[in-house]
């Protein structure tokens, strides 16, 4: 098929590339671009390993053709981290092993920035909800909703600070 | 007081920023220069005889450059020495639907893919055998020639006398279980990388540097050697992050194989990762087990003999299967106190992908079956079942009657943690209709004492390197998969050289850089790994102490290191010299870049001026590494371990597995409660207790209880595979059914210490014993809600449905009345995206499945 030039706006840097119609975001992001933390885990949107946000909203990048994503903001899990440093969500699941052997993590990075941005102070029930689009196999996602908790009193302790 | 400034802290993994930020490498995030992409080309028969490959039209394609087929590299392999039945890519036979014909190196996925497509496999069809009682019977087209009936392998033992075991018996229970089988479905897909040097002398392929999601670096090491004929010391394997194996990667995965025979003909690096369903298809998960299992017990609750037979479904090459099926009757011991224990176990090969270890190795579905009849005893002789187990306990330390050393033993105090935490004896029999509460015991080794080459090497060895910046660099073989080894490493040599974790790094699982270590299975990385860590950090340390002592004019057994200080035991540290201490530290931290450099290398100028001062009681940690290394000329420390030889078990045939110098109990309580008008069981909460010896790193203890139990609730109510005529009908994350968060009970870890004499600083294994006790749980507890005793797993609503109707005495559902009426005459009749199209090759005419109406799901319940 032949190429065609997109313009792509990934973690606030514009790239400009060469790709077939029928090509993936997660294989753009994957191979042409280098940014390896969004995971191939299932190829058919069952994981969650590879999800990014469009405009804020937690997409699964393996069923999204690249051309299509042109003019919309893009996130991975390479853009999470702020100003040089682990953003809370990020510490929180270093600290309450919310990451164990961490394939599926920068999924569930996404998707739980996503749920905190629509809702800063969800019930368990609602996490629960939200990370059933990411599936992880090592910790039973227990020692995770822990981890949730505690990056939301670290932000809402930030926040009070400031 | 605690007496650790490190161990048993709740603590961050060392590699937990790069995961959380994506930064961390896996192999399929790798690529090198000129780099091609391999695709395997799958058989699509369950048994067939290969009569011709014809490559030529996919080598014309372009962006093509090599096609390899079994006979690039026909000397056989497999992770057993006794089982070396597989080939890199099949010679003369395919023996499973998804077993590797052929392989494509291309430039790009797309092409390699098209390539596939254009390779000629001419196949003789063969009867297949998917039942591995069916398959015991078979007379005519073995699936290996050198296994008549079958059979890869059958043992049977007989330990103290069963036969009067059972005449003691005031109850005796039995019945026959049936397990189905599971697989890891790691999150990280498989993948391997593998490029060859060019030799300088020769100038041809030297040098192989292969990249691989293991958890088994030096066995793949060994298995590339034999495979590609060359010598180990050419081969380097490198395992980058590793995301999650679950014992799906601690034997060497055709890919592996594959890739480096496919570089070395396409003379180019080349990588090959699984999509999800190839993952399925290699499989090596637990194995559908048939149990028959007969128990009696005196009406004091004392059991008197236990007789097993045991029949697993192993797929077509061995695998672990020989390792698995002792297992399965070994680990009859070390929990309770069996007086006589009979076992009969059978390894069967069918055409299925092949079996292997996964988390809880040939333990689990034994354990189902034991813990569940234990259950029914107990409710025979009217005892309390938690009260049961407590009656059988083990008096150690001592040596099981088939040949098991016991010595810590926390069992005791993890049944009763369970019970009082779960309000066993206020709550059971009062919770409302539909709910119940079970409980169930489990165990496991914390490494096989015997490794799988039989022989005097030490099972891990440890470096350590110190140099005069004061950094630690520990050069460990053990491979972080996600448990937590290298945290744990980082953790032992820090808490030996009292020194803080960021100091210390870790070099781990890279076969040119590290010592031999032989990986991250039977659970055995902290008590084997961490020993060895904790006897090269002694060794080091003893350096840098004799070193320190004569600065200090002082013994060196008088020196204490902690807080990255050596001081004199009993000297006012920490209290008085504390200031003193921070005086230092500012000293430093106000000294310029170049100063600190200059200091490191050139001895340090304050400790120029300190040597002034006359005698001293205390040093930082770099002034007495800086001292050392002046001393001793280098700094490194190495230590290594082996089990003991009184651990490594009884001397009858298949006696070398099973023994481990130490096990890890559990005992753990569910709540469940069951729908019964549609079988659906739902875990509400479960209550796990775990004897982990010394929890090293207590966040990442209860993460691997919590993680077990939760991959154990898995097996117990909705992950399967599903096979039609050996095709797997559920190859995908969510057909297989792997719970999501809104399916995962509340799981309460409880942490046991029994601190063992022989692990480091008491710590045994915590990772894979906690699954087992799960499915019994449940099983115990649907019991107690509904008054129903399953005996398959998973206890899917159709199953839990069935039983509850037959004790009704309502007529039996047949969900699949009416489906599929005529015996099949075409494999695969269903859509899936498996790489052939249509409706698939058709049977041999001799197919028993052809003329046999296929055998109704549900089972003996």
């Amino acid at each position: 098929m032949k190429k065609e030039l997109v313009e792509l706006k990934i973690n606030g840097r514009a790239y400009e590339l060469a790709v077939e119609p029928s090509t993936l975001l997660l294989d753009v992001l994957r191979q042409d671009l280098g940014l390896t933390g969004s995971k191939r885990g299932c190829d058919e949107s069952s994981c969650g390993a590879c999800t990014v946000l469009m405009d804020g909203v937690a997409m699964m990048s393996c069923v999204l053709l690249a051309a299509s994503c042109q003019e919309q903001e893009i996130t991975t899990v390479e853009g999470v981290s702020e100003h040089g440093s682990l953003a809370a969500i990020q510490k929180a699941y270093g600290d309450w092993g919310g990451a164990q052997c961490g394939f599926c993590t920068p999924g569930f990075m996404m998707t739980v920035k996503s749920l905190l941005a629509e809702n800063p102070d969800p019930t368990e029930a609602e996490v629960r909800t939200a990370l059933s689009s990411n599936l992880c196999r090592c910790t039973g996602y227990s020692q995770m909703y822990e981890a949730i908790r505690a990056a939301i009193a670290a932000e809402q302790s930030g926040m009070a600070a400031k | 007081m605690n007496t650790f400034s490190i161990i048993g802290k709740p603590t961050a993994m060392v590699d937990a920023a790069e995961k959380t930020t994506g930064a961390g490498k896996y192999t399929d995030d790798l690529s090198v220069s000129g780099m091609l992409i391999g695709k395997i080309l799958h058989s699509q028969y369950p048994h067939a005889r290969i009569k011709s490959i014809d490559t030529r039209r996919a080598e014309a394609l372009e962006g093509v450059v090599a096609v390899v087929i079994g006979k690039d590299a026909p000397n056989p392999y497999g992770i057993l020495p006794v089982g070396h039945d597989e080939h890199a890519l099949a010679l003369d036979k395919v023996r499973y639907v998804g077993d590797n014909v052929a392989c494509v190196a291309a430039v790009s996925e797309s092409i390699a893919e098209k390539a596939l497509e254009l390779i000629d496999v001419e196949y003789e069809v063969l009867p297949a055998y998917f039942d591995p009682e069916e398959s015991m019977k078979a007379q005519t087209d073995l699936i290996h020639d050198n296994k008549p009936g079958n059979l890869e392998k059958d043992y049977h033992h007989a330990f103290g006398d069963p036969d009067k075991g059972f005449a003691e018996a005031d109850q005796v229970a039995e019945a026959r279980f049936i397990a189905n089988e599971v697989t890891h479905a790691a999150m990280e897909p498989h993948s391997t990388l593998a490029s060859f040097e060019l030799d300088p002398h020769t100038g041809n392929l030297g040098r192989l540097t292969i990249w691989s999601s293991t958890q088994v670096p030096y066995y793949l090491q060994h298995k590339l050697s034999l495979v590609l004929e060359m010598p180990m010391s050419q081969i380097r394997v490198i395992k980058p992050l590793v995301g999650g194996g679950f014992g799906g990667k601690s034997e060497v995965i055709p890919l592996e194989i594959i890739a480096a025979v496919a570089a070395r003909k396409a003379q180019a690096p080349v990588k090959i990762t699984y999509t999800r369903e190839e993952v399925f298809w290699a499989h090596r998960g637990r194995p559908r087990t048939i149990i028959d299992l007969k128990t009696g017990v005196k009406n004091d609750g004392r059991l008197t003999s236990v007789k097993a037979r045991v029949v697993q479904d192993g797929g077509a090459y061995c695998s672990y299967g020989v390792v698995t099926i002792l297992y399965s009757g070994a680990l009859l011991g070390a929990l309770y106190d069996i007086p006589n224990i009979q076992y009969d176990g059978y390894r069967v090969l069918t055409n299925k992908p092949a079996c292997g270890a996964m988390r809880g190795h040939g333990t689990v579905n034994v354990r189902f079956a034991f813990e569940s009849q234990l259950d029914e005893l107990a409710a025979k002789i009217g005892m309390d079942p938690a009260k049961i187990r407590q009656r059988n306990l083990l008096k150690p330390p001592c040596i099981t009657v088939n040949g098991l050393r016991v010595q810590s033993y926390g069992l005791p105090e993890c049944i009763e943690k369970t019970v009082e935490r779960s309000g066993w004896q206020q709550r059971r029999g009062k919770l409302p209709k539909g709910r119940g509460l079970g409980i169930a015991c489990s165990h496991y080794v914390s490494g096989a004492a015997n490794s799988i080459i039989r022989s005097d090497m030490p099972h891990s060895t440890v470096n350590i390197k110190i140099d005069r910046d004061g950094g630690v660099v520990v050069y460990t073989g053990a491979s972080e998969i996600g448990q937590g080894s290298d945290t744990m490493t980082a953790q032992v040599a820090a808490e030996v050289l009292g020194c803080s974790l960021a100091r210390v790094r870790i070099i781990a699982a890279d076969t040119d850089l590290t010592p031999i270590d032989i990986g991250s299975y039977s659970s055995r990385v902290t008590f084997m790994a961490g020993n060895a860590t904790l006897r090269a950090a002694e060794d080091v340390k003893k350096r840098i102490a004799a070193a320190a002592a004569k600065k200090m004019n002082c013994a060196a057994d008088d020196l204490t290191f902690r807080d990255d200080l050596v001081f004199k035991k009993g000297s006012a540290r920490p209290v008085v010299k504390q200031d003193q201490a921070e005086e230092v530290e500012v000293t430093q931290a106000g000294a310029s870049v170049s100063g600190r450099v200059e200091g490191q290398i050139l001895r340090g100028s304050l400790q120029q001026k300190r040597k002034e001062e006359g005698p001293i009681d205390w040093m930082t940690f770099e002034e007495a590494v800086v001292a050392a290394i002046d001393f001793h000329g280098a700094l490194s420390g190495t230590g290594s371990y082996a089990p003991p030889p009184e651990a490594r078990g009884g001397k009858h045939k298949g006696g070398g597995v099973g023994p481990s110098p130490a096990y890890s109990y559990s005992a753990q309580v569910a709540e469940v409660s069951v729908d019964e008008d549609t079988g659906e069981v739902t875990v509400h909460k479960v209550w796990a207790a775990h004897d982990c010896g010394r929890a090293l790193n207590p966040v990442s203890v209860e993460g691997q209880i919590i993680g077990s139990v939760w991959m154990g609730m898995g097996q117990a109510l909705t992950e399967e595979m599903v096979w039609k005529d050996g095709m797997l009908m559920n190859a995908g994350m969510l057909e297989y059914r792997s719970p999501s968060s809104v399916e995962s009970p509340e799981i309460e870890p409880i942490i046991v210490e029994s601190i063992d004499p022989e692990g480091p600083f008491g710590a045994k294994e915590c990772s894979e014993g906690s699954l087992a006790a799960t499915i019994p749980a449940i099983s115990n507890a649907i019991y107690d809600a509904v008054g129903v005793r399953l005996h398959e797993s998973p206890f899917t609503p159709e199953r839990v449905l069935a039983a509850l109707r037959a004790k009704r005495k309502d007529k039996a559902l047949n969900l699949t009345e009416g489906v599929d009426p005529t015996a099949p005459a075409r494999f695969r009749e269903h859509g899936g995206s498996l790489c052939f199209k249509g409706k698939g090759p058709e049977r041999h005419a001799l197919d028993p499945a052809r003329r046999e109406p296929p055998a109704s799901a549900g089972g003996a319940d």
